[in-house]
């Protein structure tokens, strides 16, 4: 049961939710998950975002594999970049 | 993992490029030559803001020794799309496109519009004074106020901006507007004791490398090009390149040469595919060469900054509520780091309530490129300046104001998630103990401190190790060498492998030569490269065990790897007489054939980086000169493989932070013509400017990597522009709100205040 964190600006797209309980074993079943609740958000998270994963922030499409476990936090950030 | 110890990391060997570098023997960008070879110049605009209404190449062509001209016309239609690029930061290939060859529109004072490929750089200068260029000048946009005025002219008729509400409506120069934060932030002001609320504006500067952009292309019949260029990453100007000229990445090989610093200036392209295009046409090699002008009009630099900060804390010290507004200049394009100025800006401390937005606005400057720790230092300058007033205010010490309000494990940072093991409360102790912090100063000085935060990256890396038959090892990667990894690399290999750092060769290859590693940046090549090493070299040592276990005629777990040779365990003890790795290499052929040990990998487990720094200065009251007199940069290194090369890119860190605090900065006339695009009037410090810049490493282990290695190169940037202007406003008893903080800013202010 993963813990979805959604930061202020990604609320207009969750109905308002702060956070959500995701039962998935990894990032693609999570976002399959979100993005059948609430479809606008795909569009949205395809807007250059990153996602933190218990604090270590990986690039969106990089992360659909990774395991989540019970107590995974979950996070987007907006992607950036390194020098 | 934190108990292990270590015989080759930790060590000091000499670089194993250090010779050839010292000697002059190195071949950097604009060393490379090949028969026949043309040279190419580029057109730029003369205007930072005008649309293109034709061009005349005809008498270019017919000047005597020109074989090719391009512009825009000559490219494919803009490629669309975007793609992960350096630290996960998106590339819009449309707009990267658009930067390197104007398409119908230039959008800042050297923005190329026609390229020319002659026998000599000379005829090819000439011929670029002859392409005719019919321009309809439009008044240019060289402020962020100027971008955000209501009749502001409008760089990008399409730009519509994106992010979270309220987002302004139609055409903009707002490229994105992006808000985070949790908590109650009303609440948290209403609770502190002291608030303090200011407004910071940072200028564009440089990355200022020594080494100006430089490649060399030759296309052949087939269509397939070799590139010689100074790249921070290799694979990427492959892709680039593939993409803005519609190409496929295996018609591309790009040899990196070595590479005279970059600091995120080379993490994308310019000439490359410019040379590529003219080699095509001309069906010759053809080399560029940007000059220094050049490569300050068109390449780099970083935002110009304009931040405000609100925080307040309690009596006690505690922090009760932050907010930030940060707005960035992009550049003619889209993609100021202006989302890592939000995520870094109260990074280092523990905040319950927070609100942070970020805007992302085009100028008629050039397009920003990655700077260090791009974002972060203009953001820290902020928060760290009103740190330092509000431990002024409260009259509490900076560092114990700090040390109660740092992040540690389990602190849930400002920008979401939670930390992992960081070092930020032990380099703030460790600053603290330091003889610098108790030093007495004199008059007319001050003592500035200030912290800073970094995420690192992970991201892909490949490997080879290769065993050679006399015992001695090459190890291959993909990223170029640019603050010594090559003897990071060497080194955790030899200390897998056990045999000494000076029988690892370290090899930069190019893009045929090793599997895909992304590039040089995000403080990534120690951490992830490194980690590939250490799998390559644990495959070569599996390999290693093999052939003694074939030899001995055990099964594989009776050998152990141990200091270099296979000794005979698990039951099999003093059965055998260990074999040594220079044993095992020369007889290779005979139990199996070479060996080698290969990994690819996506590294995950990247710790951020947390830094504190000192800054003693002493302010001349007649001219405004401010004087570093003593430096202290402190920085969490998770384990430092190479301490000289941690030290240095300490050291490096701060002394652009120094520069970009009292000195550097971009200066425009009215029609946004750069006015300073060189070292005499771009100053950036030399080494009779500055004091010794001390270093202390703190080493808390990264869990996540086997040695507990941290990134250690672009922290070491952010601090430094607070920690000086805390110093001067300690110093010379006024506010300073602007940098650089040059000498007649600075007189300005003591006049006023007095």
């Amino acid at each position: 049961m993963a813990h979805v964190v959604f930061a202020p600006g990604l609320r207009r797209f969750t109905d308002g939710a702060e956070s959500l309980d995701v039962d998935a074993r990894d990032v693609r079943e999570l976002l399959r998950a979100l993005y059948a609740r609430w479809p606008a958000l795909e569009a949205r998270l395809a807007e250059g975002t990153a996602i933190a994963l218990d604090g270590e922030v990986i690039p969106n499409g990089e992360a659909l594999f990774e395991r989540l476990s019970p107590d995974t936090e979950v996070h987007f950030l907006p992607q950036i970049g390194g020098g | 993992m934190s108990e292990r110890k270590f015989r080759q990391v930790g060590t000091r060997p000499i670089r194993h490029d250090g010779l050839d570098k010292v000697t002059g023997r190195a071949q950097f960008g604009a060393d490379y030559s090949l028969p026949g070879m043309l040279w190419g110049k580029v057109l730029r605009s003369p205007h930072a803001h005008a649309r293109i209404r034709s061009i005349d190449v005809s008498k270019a062509l017919a000047l005597d020794g020109v074989h090719a001209v391009i512009t825009g016309a000559d490219f494919p239609a803009a490629a669309a799309g975007s793609e992960a690029g350096g630290e996960g930061g998106a590339t819009d290939f449309h707009d990267l496109g658009a930067n390197v060859m104007a398409r119908g529109k230039a959008l800042y004072h050297g923005h190329p519009v026609a390229a020319v490929a002659a026998t000599s750089s000379r005829i090819a200068e000439e011929a670029c004074k002859r392409i005719a260029v019919d321009w309809q000048v439009l008044p240019p946009v060289l402020s962020l106020d100027a971008a955000l005025a209501k009749d502001a002219p409008i760089l990008h008729d399409d730009m519509r901006t994106t992010g979270d509400e309220p987002l302004p409506k139609g055409p903009t120069n707002v490229a994105s507007r992006r808000e985070m934060g949790r908590g109650d932030l009303a609440a948290g002001f209403a609770a502190a004791d002291v608030v303090i609320e200011r407004e910071f504006r940072t200028p564009m500067v440089h990355q200022g490398y020594i080494e100006p952009h430089a490649v060399l292309a030759r296309t052949g019949e087939d269509g397939r090009s070799v590139v010689f260029c100074c790249t921070q990453g290799p694979f990427m100007v492959r892709a680039y390149c593939a993409k803005v000229l519609g190409v496929g990445t295996d018609t591309i090989k790009v040899v990196p040469t070595e590479i005279g610093g970059g600091f995120g200036g080379k993490t994308t392209v310019y000439l490359e595919p410019l040379a590529i295009l003219l080699s095509r046409k001309a069906g010759r090699p053809v080399k560029m060469v940007m000059t220094r002008e050049e490569v300050f009009r068109a390449t780099g630099p970083t935002s110009g900054t304009h931040v405000r900060v609100k925080m307040g804390a309690k009596r006690d010290g505690t922090l009760t509520a932050a907010e930030a507004v940060l707005v960035y200049e992009a550049g003619a394009f889209k993609g100021s780091p202006v989302n890592a100025g939000m995520m870094t800006v109260f990074a280092p401390y523990k905040l319950a309530n927070v609100r942070i937005e970020g805007w992302d606005v085009v100028v008629n400057k050039p397009k920003v490129a990655a700077y260090r720790a791009p974002g972060a230092p203009m953001a820290a300058l902020a928060t760290e300046t009103v740190m330092d007033e509000l431990a002024r205010a409260l009259g509490m010490d900076p560092i114990d104001f700090r040390l109660v309000n740092a992040a540690h494990e389990g602190v849930q940072a400002t920008y979401g998630p939670k930390y992992r093991a960081i070092g930020f409360v032990e380099s703030l102790q460790a600053a603290k103990a330091h003889p610098h912090y108790r030093a007495p100063l004199g008059p007319n000085q001050g003592r500035g401190v200030a912290a800073g935060f970094w995420f690192n990256a992970g991201l892909s890396s490949s490997a080879n190790v290769a065993l050679n038959e006399d015992g001695s090892a090459t190890v291959v990667t993909g990223c170029p060498d640019i603050g010594g990894s090559r003897a990071s690399m060497a080194l955790m290999a030899a200390e897998e492998l056990g045999i000494p750092v000076e029988q690892v060769r370290p090899v930069v290859a190019d893009t045929e030569s090793i599997g895909y590693s992304d590039l040089t940046g995000g403080s990534r090549v120690t951490f992830a490269t490194g980690m590939a090493v250490i799998e390559a070299a644990r495959d070569v040592v599996n390999q290693l065990r093999a052939r003694a276990a074939k030899t001995w005629d055990v099964e594989l777990d009776a050998v152990a790897w141990q200091d270099g040779r296979a000794v005979a365990t698990n039951g099999a003890e003093g059965k055998h007489e260990p074999l040594t790795l220079k044993q095992l290499a020369g007889r290779a052929s005979a139990t199996g054939g070479p060996i080698t040990g290969r990994a690819s990998l996506t590294a995950r487990g990247a710790g951020p980086g947390f830094a504190t720094h000192i800054c003693d200065v002493e302010i001349d009251r007649e001219t405004g000169a401010v004087k570093v007199l003593r430096y202290t940069a402190v920085q969490d290194a998770g384990r430092a493989v190479h301490p000289s090369y941690v030290e240095g890119q300490m050291q490096g860190g701060a002394v652009q932070g120094i520069g970009w605090a009292l000195n550097e900065e971009y200066v425009f006339d009215a029609k946004g013509a750069l006015e300073n695009p060189g070292f005499l009037d771009y100053r950036i410090p030399v080494a009779s400017d500055l004091p010794m810049i001390d270093t202390v490493i703190v080493e808390v282990p990264n869990p996540m990597h086997p040695y507990g290695v941290r990134g250690v190169g672009e922290t070491p940037i952010v601090p430094p522009l607070a920690a000086v202007t805390n110093a001067v406003q300690r110093a010379a008893g006024v506010a300073v709100r602007e940098l650089p903080i040059s000498p007649p800013k600075l007189l300005a202010l003591l006049d006023a205040a007095s």
